[in-house]
């Protein structure tokens, strides 16, 4: 994997707090106290690692994960099998797409793997149509059929 | 289908905090005071989201790359349409499986219905855990493959308008 990124380094109450903080975050006036209590940390240190955490990258985000279809919208895994001279410049276009969130070169036939993700259920078949018209190659569509587990989960 | 009950506050309080949760002690009044409702009106809109499932969970979104799990393999599965969500319950359950799908196949080019991504240090760790699946599957399996991720193209976050 070509990264630049290298592992950070995360002591045993960053672990903790990584594994602590997947779900169940308290819907109470002052949270981030209540979890700390069950940590055996201040609210205040609680606070000063979850700053770090995102600061460092070590978290993309921390807060609340909606569900694009329940307020509407629609999700869709897609894949492509792109020349290898055209990777990038179908890559480009991707990239200047609104409605393509996430894509990745992976090794296959099928090389280029993204999310397409709209306002509405129509869009996913507008935006499939739109990168075959912009590409000429054919997009196949993954939606997902049932979601058996979303999450991560650290070694303590 | 039903049209779950979402009114545009739920959307504003969706929209003021999918970037984040404020990192201060009162999150829910900070947020509140952002859309014009009051601290016990929004945690009390997060509650009824997170009971329709419109809000999976208020959580921690790791940076896998920064944990150190720098290798990342798509591992897919032809097994059996009548026997896949009993086999998805129980790769999902796996601790290194991060994402786990049915999904169609298109076929003749993609035989698979079964998505699990699995994350490791190295190539040898996924390779390990894709055998570990391959154990439990067992004989269910037809077919399997992995992707491995070679590059990232492009990864933003999916936004919902406010």
């Amino acid at each position: 994997m070509r990264s630049a990124e290298a592992p950070a380094l995360l002591d045993e109450i960053d672990r903790r707090i990584v594994n602590a903080l997947q779900g169940g975050f308290p819907l109470v006036p002052r949270p981030y106290a209540a979890v700390a209590e069950t940590l055996g940390l201040s609210e205040a240190e609680l606070l000063a690692r979850l700053h770090g955490l995102v600061a460092s990258g070590v978290l993309s985000r921390f807060g609340p994960m909606f569900d694009a279809e329940k307020f509407g919208g629609a999700v869709s895994l897609a894949a492509m099998a792109v020349p290898v001279d055209r990777f990038d410049a179908v890559a480009a276009v991707l990239m200047d797409l609104p409605e393509v969130a996430h894509n990745y070169e992976r090794r296959h036939p099928l090389n280029m793997w993204f999310v397409i993700a709209t306002e509405t259920p129509a869009g996913i078949g507008a935006a499939q149509r739109a990168i075959e018209a912009k590409t000429g190659l054919k997009v196949l569509l993954f939606p997902k059929v049932r979601e058996y587990f979303v999450g991560m989960r650290v070694e303590a | 289908m039903s049209r779950p009950p979402l009114d545009a506050l739920d959307r504003a309080i969706i929209a003021a905090t999918q970037g984040g949760l404020p990192l201060t002690p009162t999150p829910y009044a900070d947020v509140a005071a952002r859309v014009d409702a009051d601290e016990a009106e929004v945690i009390a809109r997060l509650s009824r989201m997170l009971e329709a499932g419109a809000v999976r969970r208020i959580g921690a979104v790791p940076n896998h790359y920064r944990l150190g799990l720098s290798h990342n393999g798509m591992t897919v599965w032809d097994v059996d349409d009548a026997e896949v969500d009993r086999l998805g319950e129980i790769v999902g359950a796996l601790d290194f499986v991060t994402h786990c799908y049915r999904r169609p196949r298109a076929l003749p080019d993609w035989p698979y219905n079964l998505f699990a991504m699995v994350h490791g240090r190295s190539r040898d760790e996924v390779e390990a855990k894709r055998a570990e699946i391959v154990d439990l599957l067992g004989g269910f399996v037809r077919a399997s493959d992995i992707l491995y991720s070679t590059r990232i193209l492009k990864k933003t976050g999916l936004r919902i308008a406010g």
